[in-house]
């Protein structure tokens, strides 16, 4: 069956070890790329999943289709390697000292892929319906606290009613489309690198490279997405040179690459717990919440499912979003059967019998519960797992909260810990584990509310040892994700979020 | 009925009694513990230590391949017992009388078969939640309109022959006709039928693993074994050739052995 | 003439019988379109509000009867996931797998039939020791077994052929019978070896018949008493049988499309099932229902047509 990716899970992004090569050596890449403009190089890329939905920015929900359209679509400002913002549709952006008002500057001369110039109608326009249409209420929160949004001359202004320290990242995702345009859902017209050509489900989509792009031009005249959704097909195609690059490999895939491609490693960028129903019995007691913690060995767990790559997890941020990430929380539960047989005994839960409901078409989330099993039953807890289809699940399971416990990956939708923390506030509507601490909620609210910079990162790694110390979830890892690409090719570049930039890559000679 | 020794039947015995052996042994004991798990040992290639190798988790191949056997077969055999048995009721019934009720259980057999199996198993695993009982269930209501198809036909043809009308005349009830009388002579077609089923049965555990509605982990079946050692395809063939190596081995130990009675039974 | 309306009129019963299945199914599972379309993060409004988009606020029955009716005009709805008209959507899927079924069942019908009479009538024991050897074999090699194989073996090993580098019909011909072979092979070698099977014991069987004796008394050539009294009994069970094969090695392609990524009718209805798109699962359940329908027709018309004790009535 499929693996599909949706916006729930993962992603690719990874903070890779040739992060190394700074943002200095980016430009270099990036100057060769467009000098190599007129190249007709075309690069073959196998798609783990299907773009199955529509393709208006504003209504992608699956993170692998915004992978993709990354390359097409484009927001005043856009994200860089480094997980900053630069200057996209507009040229530049002020933003005032008590962080209410954003000014940007339109870009001049910027092109639509259907020939149209951007203007500034275009960007009211674009803020409008994706206020208004956007399928992600986090942005739709953020889009609601504008006060005023008016055009002066050639400057887009932005009144916040308070401030808000990630706007610039609610800004990339309103990505500007033209008004008067009204096939987005099939027919992508963005400002980006490159044009979204053609789309055939279930087989491939096509990008080709704007020529009338502002920035510097793709050394890529082509790249073709082949679509696949059986994992074992795609690295077959991978290894035996029919495509030029994969991203999302499992560690043993790209181990075993047999035709010289270069592999990258990063991580997925996502936060794989076994998520308990802090609701209800067994596990709205804090002690068996905490027995489950220190029955589960984590490096045991790396070492099993992925060689020892990934990195462990203590909360709910990874490693990508490095100054908010706490880093000390990830052995806060050193692995102590023993304790673990303690702590359920004081709750009078010895002998818990648990049920882990996993989705059946993510292989590594039922790979991890079938190693936690063998671990919790060391312990003398007997986890029982019920594999579900996809849409059983979030029908059953994320909506219908009936579960005990699951296996599943969370990712960030946009570049702010408010993407990985906010779920867990009482009142959340996507607190699907009912988790409920007045602590919590305040620390969060601290975080929203502080004006410096280093309060609200401490704010933010307060939360996240309160999730810590009330064992919310056991927290496990962030996987390994592994990019290989054909040593024809190179430039490709990690991003700290889900983001495939085609533009960057180049042929080799 | 006599059955005749020959190659055939003697070879599907042996391997048969081999492979109930090890399958029977499997229930009690294997080897290794097939779910315990090591990180030092994942996919390593077949040794003296581990005949078949280990998979993913360091578990040996071997070992699991034992117990996933034996449930593949129990699933297959109840799947085929359910089907051949309502099966044979049916298309008697349908074949000997014709009529009205015909006409309408050989509907309902079209709409059964002409319905993808996928979906159908989809519905009775959500109604009823997964596991081994209500895939036995989902399975044996698919495979009752082949059955019934095949007896059916084989007694439309039978019954104007002379010694059915001999036996009507003589006043031998019905029942005995249908299960006395013509049921001995569709064995010809129903053993083949049969040993199709059983292959059949263990394809479809397996492909129902492939849409996350198998059999639950850890515990093992030949199906969701290969569907797992798929992702290790190119790394640890071993794996993939351990648990389809073994569908194979019962397939073929069920076909010789059917082989061998019908040419046992062939009247030359 | 009237054996036709009636035919026909089953043939309906049947398919309209298979379309409330598969839209009360739909009741059954659990999951909903909207989930897929807007994510998790989309607010209850605006799932509320895409489902009366949508139209599935309205009353179950009401749904079906106005699915009806557009099928019966030839329109087949919009995809909730593709947001495509599900003609279009399938009019790229179809020819795939229909190319795929007939190249198989092509390959079956060609390969067994011949092999089966010449198994069924040799005397050689050696020949006949190896054919019923080769046949048990690849019966017991899973079509689904045998595609991962030839993918190993073919596709890692060799490199023959690349697994998942599919080449579309309207690209090139002959690159897409080639990528269709070895899958067309997959479904077909268990099916042959089991047609191959049937026919031999059959036509042993009818061999010992009193009336290939008379016919061989009365001057009959072996070939004339083979095609004129042997084949057509020896032919009826087999009959059946290829029918009921072409209608499983349709169903059969599902699997098969999945294990070498063609982009077929069945990897669209896995994919739909798991998206709860509607409109294409039940438009791709009414086209192998149809195809399957239609094949067990056949099926009964040739036994009619070949076994006159079934004319009879």
């Amino acid at each position: 069956m499929s693996r599909r990716i949706y916006a729930l899970l993962l992603s690719s992004a990874i903070l890779s070890c040739a992060l190394g090569a700074g943002p200095g050596a980016t430009m270099t890449i990036a100057d060769e790329a467009g000098s190599a403009s007129s190249g007709d190089a075309e690069l073959v890329v196998g798609l783990p999943q299907d773009l199955d939905n529509s393709l208006d920015p504003y209504q992608i929900t699956a993170a692998g289709t915004r992978e993709v359209l990354f390359n097409v679509y484009e927001g005043l400002v856009k994200p860089d390697t480094d997980g900053n913002f630069v200057d996209a549709v507009a040229s530049a952006h002020e933003i005032s000292e008590d962080g209410l008002t954003y000014t940007f500057t339109l870009r001049k001369g910027v092109l639509f892929h259907n020939g149209d110039e951007v203007t500034i109608d275009d960007v009211l326009y674009s803020f409008d319906t994706c206020a208004a249409t956007t399928t992600n209420s986090a942005v739709e929160a953020a889009l609601s606290d504008i006060q005023d949004i008016t055009a002066d001359g050639e400057d887009v202004v932005i009144t916040l009613a308070s401030a808000n320290s990630s706007f610039l990242s609610t800004v990339s995702s309103v990505t500007i489309v033209p008004a008067s345009y009204k096939d987005q859902a099939t027919a992508p017209v963005g400002t980006g690198p490159f044009k979204f050509d053609s789309y055939s489900p279930q087989d491939k989509a096509v990008l080709v490279r704007n020529d009338d792009y502002y920035g510097d031009k793709p050394a890529l005249a082509k790249v073709t997405c082949r679509i696949f959704d059986d994992a074992n097909a795609l690295y077959t195609a991978l290894d035996s040179g029919a495509l030029d690059m994969a991203f999302h490999l499992t560690v043993d895939q790209a181990g075993s690459l047999s035709n010289g491609y270069e592999v990258s490693e990063g991580e997925m960028n996502l936060v794989q717990a076994l998520y308990l129903n802090n609701a209800n019995p067994p596990f709205n007691d804090e002690r068996v919440r905490q027995a489950l913690c220190y029955a589960v060995d984590k490096d045991m767990l790396l070492d099993l499912t992925e060689d020892g790559h990934g990195a462990k997890l203590g909360s709910s941020v990874y490693p990508s979003f490095r100054k908010y990430f706490a880093e000390d929380l990830v052995d806060a539960y050193p692995y102590d059967p023993a304790k673990a047989a303690e702590l359920l005994q004081e709750a009078g839960a010895e002998g818990l019998t648990f049920t882990i409901k996993v989705p059946s078409n993510y292989t590594q989330h039922v790979d991890t519960a079938n190693v936690l099993v063998e671990m919790f039953a060391a312990a003398g807890i007997n986890a029982v797992i019920e594999k579900v289809e996809w849409n059983s699940w979030l029908e059953n399971v994320y909506k219908g909260r009936d579960f005990e416990a699951t296996v599943i990956g969370f990712d960030a939708a946009y570049l702010s810990p408010d993407a990985l923390l906010q779920r867990w506030v009482s009142d959340n509507g996507s607190n699907f584990i009912g988790y409920s601490s007045p602590e919590y909620d305040a620390a969060m609210e601290n975080a929203h509310t502080s004006a410096k910079d280093e309060e609200q990162v401490e704010a933010y790694k307060e939360a996240q040892k309160i999730l810590s110390d009330t064992a919310a979830n056991v927290y496990l890892q962030d996987l390994a994700d592994f990019v290989a690409l054909n040593p024809e090719f190179t430039g490709y570049e990690f991003y700290p979020l889900y983001a495939v930039d085609f533009s960057r890559i180049h042929p080799a000679s | 009925m006599k059955i005749r020794k020959n190659a055939y039947f003697i070879t599907g015995g042996i391997l048969s009694a081999i492979l109930t052996v090890i399958i029977v042994t499997g229930l009690f004991w294997t080897p290794y513990s097939t779910t315990a798990m090591n990180a030092q040992e994942k996919l390593q290639p077949p040794s003296w230590k581990h005949i078949l190798g280990t998979d993913n988790f360091g578990r040996d191949v071997f070992s699991r391949v034992m117990e996933g056997a034996g449930t593949s077969l129990i699933i297959a055999l109840l799947v085929v017992v359910i089907g051949c048995v309502c099966g044979i009721v049916f298309g008697s019934l349908c074949g000997y009388f014709g009529g009205a009720a015909d006409l309408i259980l050989m509907r309902i057999c079209d709409a059964i078969t002409a319905f993808p199996a996928m979906l159908l198993a989809l519905v009775i695993v959500s109604l009823t939640g997964g596991g081994a009982g209500n895939i036995v269930l989902a399975l044996g209501i698919l495979f009752i309109p082949s059955f019934t198809r095949v007896v059916r036909t084989e007694y439309a043809s039978c019954r104007d022959l002379n010694y059915i009308n001999a036996a009507r005349l003589m006043g031998v009830s019905n029942p005995r006709i249908l299960y006395a009388h013509i049921l001995p002579n569709t064995l010809s077609v129903l053993i083949p039928t049969i040993t199709i089923g059983f292959n059949n049965a263990i394809l479809a555990e397996a492909s129902l693993s492939f849409l996350g509605i198998g059999i639950q982990p850890p515990q093992a079946s030949l199906g969701s074994m290969l569907k797992d050692s798929q992702n290790y395809l190119a790394s640890a063939p071993w794996y993939a050739l351990g648990a389809g190596g073994a569908i194979v081995l019962m397939i073929l130990a069920v076909s010789l052995l059917s082989e061998g009675v019908q040419q046992g039974t062939c009247r030359i | 003439m009237k054996q036709i309306v009636k035919k026909l009129i089953s043939l309906i019963i049947t398919l309209l019988l298979v379309s409330l299945l598969a839209f009360l199914a739909f009741q059954i599972i659990p999951g909903d379109p909207t989930t897929k379309l807007l994510g998790t993060n989309a607010t209850p409004e605006k799932a509320a509000e895409l489902r009366s988009e949508l139209g599935l606020d309205r009353p179950v029955l009401v749904r079906y009867l106005e699915w009806l009716g557009g099928f019966v005009r030839g329109e087949f709805g919009t995809s909730y996931t593709y947001r495509r008209d599900v003609g279009e959507l399938l009019a790229d899927k179809l020819p795939v797998t229909a190319l795929l079924t007939v190249m198989s069942f092509i390959l079956t019908v060609i390969i067994s039939i011949p092999l089966g009479i010449w198994t069924g009538r040799t005397r050689s024991k050696a020949a006949d020791h190896i054919s019923v050897i080769l046949d048990q074999i690849l019966m017991a090699v899973p079509p689904f077994f045998f595609g991962m194989l030839a993918c190993y073996f073919f596709g890692i090993v060799l490199k023959w052929f690349t697994p998942g580098a599919y080449v579309a019909l309207s690209e090139s011909v002959p690159g897409c019978l080639g990528y269709l072979v070895l899958p067309a092979l997959s479904l077909a070698l268990p099916r042959i070896a089991m047609t191959v099977r049937m026919l031999r014991s059959s036509i042993q069987t009818e061999l010992t018949q009193d009336y290939v004796y008379t016919a061989r008394s009365r001057g009959l050539s072996e070939w004339g008493v083979l095609r004129r009294h042997i084949l057509r009994n020896a032919m009826i069970p087999v009959v059946t049988f290829l029918a009921v094969s072409a209608a499983e090695i349709m169903t059969g392609t599902i699997i098969i499309e999945q294990v070498f990524t063609i982009p077929g009718l069945g990897r669209l209805l896995i994919s739909s099932i798991g998206n709860r798109d509607f409109p294409v699962v039940q438009a791709i359940v009414v086209i192998l229902a149809t195809w399957i329908i239609i094949v067990y027709y056949i099926a009964d018309l040739l036994n009619h047509w070949m076994d006159p004790r079934l004319r009879t009535d």
